[in-house]
């Protein structure tokens, strides 16, 4: 009992060190600058690399699906919260699209400027997570009952009709075709995305621990056991569903703030598939891994490995992106060796206050950290 | 009649270009039960590899070039990402395979420096206007499904007569049984990655010999469309995998004459999803219980 408090204090401490990073970050840097936009962008893939983790690492569903889920909350999040008046410009090949109101002004009116929008911006963010928890609650109904490799390409086929729905311009009104969105508010500092972020992933972390938690974890480990044990397999498989799906849409709407303009090109295969990576890297089944995982990856991908594109690394002498290639390349190959060699990734399947408490009590087991 | 028959001609030379990709996929997923996430990659580095080549050396050393290099890729993923992890789980060989992915993706875009490589009649002979039926076309278009065809028939031959063949088909019916009765598995795996990126490399001869340029993304869509193929046609079956393919090319050739381009990817994987939730085992599968 007393371990269990040490580690929930322990785990405090580490939250209230990292909301107080973010808010000296804040205080400290621009918002351009750098730092700040890893924060951000680091906050944003914990938070779907830990719903993804939830789908793939704790319930077992080798699931693809994610950036149509995300797009759906990018969307939903852009086209609630465009200010009416620059809604003409926005949808100039739409005569202003069709919808005219905008959740921040709306809430702004009776609650005053501040506090108004960012109510009306999470609102904006929740409307589209439960968006994108009706479309799983709809393609789970089929694909659910499927497994493994089925399960993972039939939901990479429905990210990618979603994709092209968005793309279709008889929904040009409403998604802007194949135009841009943008002009819609953001968060101004990497505190709100970390609050925020911190505020879900505690959610999370809450359904696992529950007797839900305990029950897709045992379909995770046998499916035919936990049947025989009176789990509802087809209700525990859709939750699990519904809940990642809810959580990656919401995340796909902090994507899009950070990111400024909304289009559906970038929410692609490759971006389910990096967010694949970091939940590997992080280790399959623990949450502090997939969070460390995702800071590790952003800031190593956007700021660390910079350092190779200075043109002196192996006498490489061309252009910006010729040498972001090579940063990628090495980034890639990095990631191979992961999977291959070190398949636990950095924390296996416990999280971070597991470690430091028990690791001295426990034999040592090969390989855990590693 | 004659508005649909250019759609009808492009959709049976897609289709013969889906076929060969597809046939990679469904050997594999036969023997490994695994879905080879890089093998459309290995299709795009096939077409990159058909520019420089062509551009740099004459047709008869560029085009076995390819085929050489392409095989040795196939070669190459199944020994370094593959094979170590035969006896894992299923789910970190997928991981794996989204891994080399990403990877070859990577590479390309370090080596072309993420410009889409422009293909300018790689092969002249084959990219030639012709007219058939009153319908102007380019060679290829003619002969893709031939080729596809004698390729297939070929293969077949080599499955159901020769000592490899009925390795290959002991193998995916029994992968530990075919062991224990001394099938060296690793060289039939391996064999089975030689052909997969043979006939990818063939596909992608023909099949960017039709589009202005080759991208480091362009093997992804053709590649998942090919599985998508495999899977309606039964997955494990060659002829299956054949004639999903053909039927899928024709589909997405007619939905862009009706003017629906942009659902033409969508179409293929709404009938996956329609396919695997109705008839798991595709058209000519084999009834395996463990699929679905």
């Amino acid at each position: 009992m007393t371990m269990k408090k040490k580690q929930t204090i322990f785990m405090a401490a580490v939250l209230l060190l990292l909301l107080a990073a973010s808010i000296a970050v804040d205080a400290a840097l621009p918002s351009y600058h750098i730092a700040v936009k890893v924060i951000e962008k680091a906050t944003v893939y914990a938070l779907v690399a830990v719903s993804m983790n939830l789908l793939n690492g704790f319930t077992g569903l080798f699931s693809l699906g994610q950036a149509g889920f995300m797009l759906l909350g990018a969307y939903a999040y852009g086209i609630l919260t465009i200010p009416v008046a620059k809604r003409e410009s926005v949808y100039q090949y739409f005569d202003g699209g069709a919808i005219h109101f905008s959740l921040p002004e709306i809430f702004a009116g009776f609650l005053g400027e501040g506090v108004g929008s960012t109510v009306g911006m999470l609102a904006a963010l929740l409307v589209g997570g439960l968006l994108a928890a009706v479309f799983a609650y709809l393609i789970g109904l089929p694909v659910l009952r499927l497994k493994s490799d089925y399960l993972a390409i039939a939901t990479l086929g429905f990210a990618e009709i979603l994709k092209a729905f968005f793309q279709w311009n008889a929904l040009g009104p409403l998604t802007n075709g194949s135009n841009l969105l943008k002009s819609y508010p953001a968060f101004e500092n990497a505190t709100a995305y970390v609050l925020l972020a911190g505020v879900l992933i505690t959610f999370i972390v809450l359904l696992i621990n529950s007797t839900y938690g305990r029950a897709f974890k045992a379909i995770r480990d046998d499916e035919v056991a936990a049947e025989a044990m009176g789990i509802n397999l087809a209700k525990h498989k859709r939750m699990s569903f519904i809940v990642s799906s809810f959580f990656a849409g919401i995340g796909g709407g902090m994507l899009a703030m950070y990111m400024g303009t909304i289009a559906a090109a970038p929410f692609k295969s490759t971006m389910t598939y990096e967010i694949l990576l970091i939940v590997v890297i992080g280790g399959i089944g623990s949450i502090t891994g997939s969070i460390l995982a995702s800071f590790l990856y952003i800031f190593s991908s956007e700021w660390l490995l910079r350092g190779l594109d200075s043109g002196t690394f192996l006498g490489i002498n061309a252009p910006g992106i010729f040498k972001n290639g090579f940063r990628m390349a090495v980034f890639s190959v990095i990631i191979m060796v992961i999977v291959l060699f070190f398949r636990k990734g950095i924390m296996g399947d416990k999280e971070l206050p597991d470690l430091l408490n028990r690791r001295p009590k426990q034999r040592k087991k090969g390989g855990a950290v590693k | 009649m004659r508005e649909i028959l250019p759609y009808i001609i492009n959709g049976i030379s897609v289709g013969g270009q889906y076929a060969l990709i597809a046939i990679g996929y469904t050997l594999v997923y036969g023997i490994l039960r695994l879905i080879n996430f890089a093998h459309g990659d290995v299709f795009m580095v096939a077409g990159l590899v058909m520019v420089y080549a062509t551009t740099a050396l004459p047709m008869y050393i560029a085009l076995p070039l390819v085929l050489a290099v392409t095989v040795l890729l196939g070669f190459l993923i199944e020994r370094v990402a593959y094979k170590p992890l035969r006896n894992a789980p299923r789910m970190s060989v997928m991981i794996s395979a989204i891994g080399v992915s990403y990877l070859i993706q990577n590479l390309a875009f370090y080596i072309t420096g993420g410009v889409p490589q422009p293909v300018s009649t790689p092969i002249p002979w084959i990219s030639n206007n012709v007219v058939v039926l009153g319908v102007s076309t380019k060679r290829v278009t003619l002969i893709t499904p031939v080729l596809t065809i004698l390729l297939v028939a070929v293969l077949v031959y080599l499955i159901k007569k020769t000592k490899i063949g009925m390795a290959m088909r002991a193998a995916a019916k029994d992968f530990e049984a075919a062991q224990l009765m001394g099938i060296k598995i690793n060289s039939v795996i391996s064999f089975t990655f030689v052909i997969g990126s043979f006939l990818a490399a063939v596909g992608a001869m023909l099949y960017f010999t039709n589009y202005p340029s080759v991208a480091i993304t362009s093997g992804g869509m053709p590649g998942l469309k090919a599985f998508v193929a495999a899977v309606f046609g039964g997955i494990g079956s060659i002829p299956g995998a054949v004639v999903g393919a053909f039927i899928i090319g024709l589909c997405e050739e007619l939905i862009k004459g009706i003017g629906y381009t942009t659902f033409s990817d969508a179409f293929t994987f709404a009938l996956l999803i329609a396919v695997l939730c109705v008839k798991p085992t595709g058209l000519f599968g084999e009834k395996v219980t463990d699929k679905v």
